[in-house]
């Protein structure tokens, strides 16, 4: 699951444009993510310049 | 007052947004712009560098838009030797977006368009295979605005596209993952600006010192989507920073996402255009982005007023459009995208290279015919290519 550290993202919008799926949401000061679309594929974390969202996988 | 209704829905108040709604007013028809942050032109994700003739193009240019006047320009090759030249056929500017963006807009208006912040889209109407307008969220409360045609301008982030079907998401070697400060305190020369290439600097992208007056400048990073996971476009910048400037204050710190990829084959659907960013308007190797977006907007505009006059809203009529784009710029972006790709080839070994034989000639004579003679060069056809595409000529 991708998660978003509070605070730190600046609203730009670059992990939207490579998310495959369209399922992160931007507005002027608010991002969400959402999880039931969310394919996982990591790229919105490898392209954000700040490292805002991490990847975080339960190893089962 | 927002109306319920309007010939023309501008999404996005960028550049390319308030180009669309002033030629489209210009046009006769009604228009309105919708802009999802509370002021136009803020924050600025921009290294602000533009033409001189990229910009009179369109708009007569005002001097309170420039920070600084730009006669030349110096690139750095990873071993630390740096090229300068003189831009021989064009002159360039730093902006100041805030007051520049602002600026479009209100021309925007005096020709009729009506401009709303605070209004964000998070979707389309679409009806029979039309879109047919948009639905926000306008201070707070949900609404819906019917258009004949909206127009997409609203940037890299952009989903207008794709809730039409428009396959608008980036590759990941297609997209730069940026990150600039805005310095104080930082002595350099006024009129130039400078570039720092290679895969230590910036890999698959590049270092800009872009001066804004004033003991200002915008120093920023790009860095290809294919490293930007390793190569933190953040840390990079942050140790280029500390050993080039390591008295500068920082005014203001952004992020953004530079599209570089070749302009959308397909910007349009039934009732929809999409320009700038969100057509993927921008030039794949510098990342500029202002004065192709105008362009779109400029010719999105005069099509919008031209066929809603005429009543022909349908995919086929629109791709007036998609052949105009192509010959203002799409074509030659085309030819710059896969010079990108050539360039990604090389290694910093090359760019030092070409920097070292680059440096024998006399300033004066760094024409690019000049270079372009000096066959002693790994590949120098690339090479002028290269200095052609950074010098805007
Ligand atoms: C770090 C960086 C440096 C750059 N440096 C340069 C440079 O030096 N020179 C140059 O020419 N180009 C540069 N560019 C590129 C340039 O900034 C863009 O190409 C240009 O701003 C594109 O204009 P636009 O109008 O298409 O989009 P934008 O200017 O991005 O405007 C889009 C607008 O749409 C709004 N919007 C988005 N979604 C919605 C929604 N759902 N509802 C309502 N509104 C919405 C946004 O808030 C935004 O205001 C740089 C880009 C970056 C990131
Ligand atoms: S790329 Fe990073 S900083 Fe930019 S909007 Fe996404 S999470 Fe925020
Ligand atoms: S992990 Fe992939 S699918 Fe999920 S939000 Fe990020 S880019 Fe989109």
């Amino acid at each position: 699951m991708i998660v978003i550290t509070p605070n730190k993202c600046d609203f730009c919008g670059a992990c939207v444009a490579v998310c495959p799926v369209d399922c992160i949401d931007l507005k002027e000061a608010d991002i969400s993510i959402r999880h039931d679309v969310c394919i996982d594929c990591d790229l919105c974390a490898n392209i954000c310049p700040i490292e805002v969202l991490e990847p975080i996988y339960d190893e089962k | 007052m927002m109306k319920s209704s309007y010939d023309v829905v501008v999404v996005g108040g960028g550049p390319s947004g308030s180009m669309s709604a002033k030629l489209a007013a210009e046009g006769g028809v009604s228009v309105c712009l919708l802009e999802k942050d509370r002021d136009i032109g803020y924050p600025v994700r921009c290294g602000e560098a533009i033409g001189d003739s990229g910009l009179r193009k369109f708009v007569e240019p005002k001097e309170s838009w420039f920070a600084a006047h730009l006669n030349s320009f110096s690139m750095t090759a990873p071993n630390g030797t740096s090229i300068t030249a003189d831009f021989t056929s064009d002159k360039g500017y730093i902006l100041n977006r805030r007051v520049f963006d602002y600026d479009l807009a209100r021309l925007a208006s005096e020709k009729g368009a009506e401009i709303f912040t605070r209004a964000y889209v998070y979707g389309l109407i679409i009806e029979d295979g039309f879109v047919r307008g948009v639905k926000l969220e306008y201070l707070g409360e949900k609404k819906e605005i019917r258009a004949k045609i909206v127009i997409g301008a609203d940037g890299v982030e952009s989903r207008v596209g794709r809730w039409a079907g428009i396959r608008t998401q980036l590759k990941m070697k297609d997209m730069e993952s940026g990150f600039q400060y805005t310095l104080a305190n930082v002595n350099i020369p006024q009129n130039r600006m400078d570039f720092f290439v290679g895969k230590t600097y910036a890999p698959g992208g590049y270092v800009w010192i872009f001066p804004k007056g004033d003991g200002i400048a915008n120093v920023g990073i790009g860095v290809s989507g294919t490293y930007s996971k390793e190569k933190s476009p953040r840390k990079l910048l942050d140790k280029f920073v500390k050993e080039k400037f390591p008295e500068a204050s920082l005014l203001t710190t952004v992020c953004g996402g530079i599209p570089c990829d070749k302009p959308l084959k397909k910007p349009v659907k039934s009732g929809l255009i999409l320009v700038g960013d969100a057509g993927h308007q921008v030039n794949p190797v510098t990342g500029g982005g202002i004065s192709s977006g105008m362009t779109g907007g400029w010719i999105a505009g005069q099509v919008s007023a031209d066929l809603i006059r005429k009543n022909k809203l349908d995919e086929k009529s629109l791709t007036v459009y998609t052949e105009w784009i192509h010959k203002e710029f799409g074509k030659n972006y085309s030819r710059v995208y896969n010079i990108k790709n050539a360039i990604s080839q090389f290694t910093d070994e090359d760019l030092n290279n070409i920097a070292d034989k680059v440096k024998k000639l006399p300033r004066e004579k760094r024409t690019l015919t000049r270079i372009f003679s000096t066959a002693l060069i790994k590949k120098p056809l690339l090479v002028i290519d290269v200095i052609k595409v950074f010098a805007g000529i």
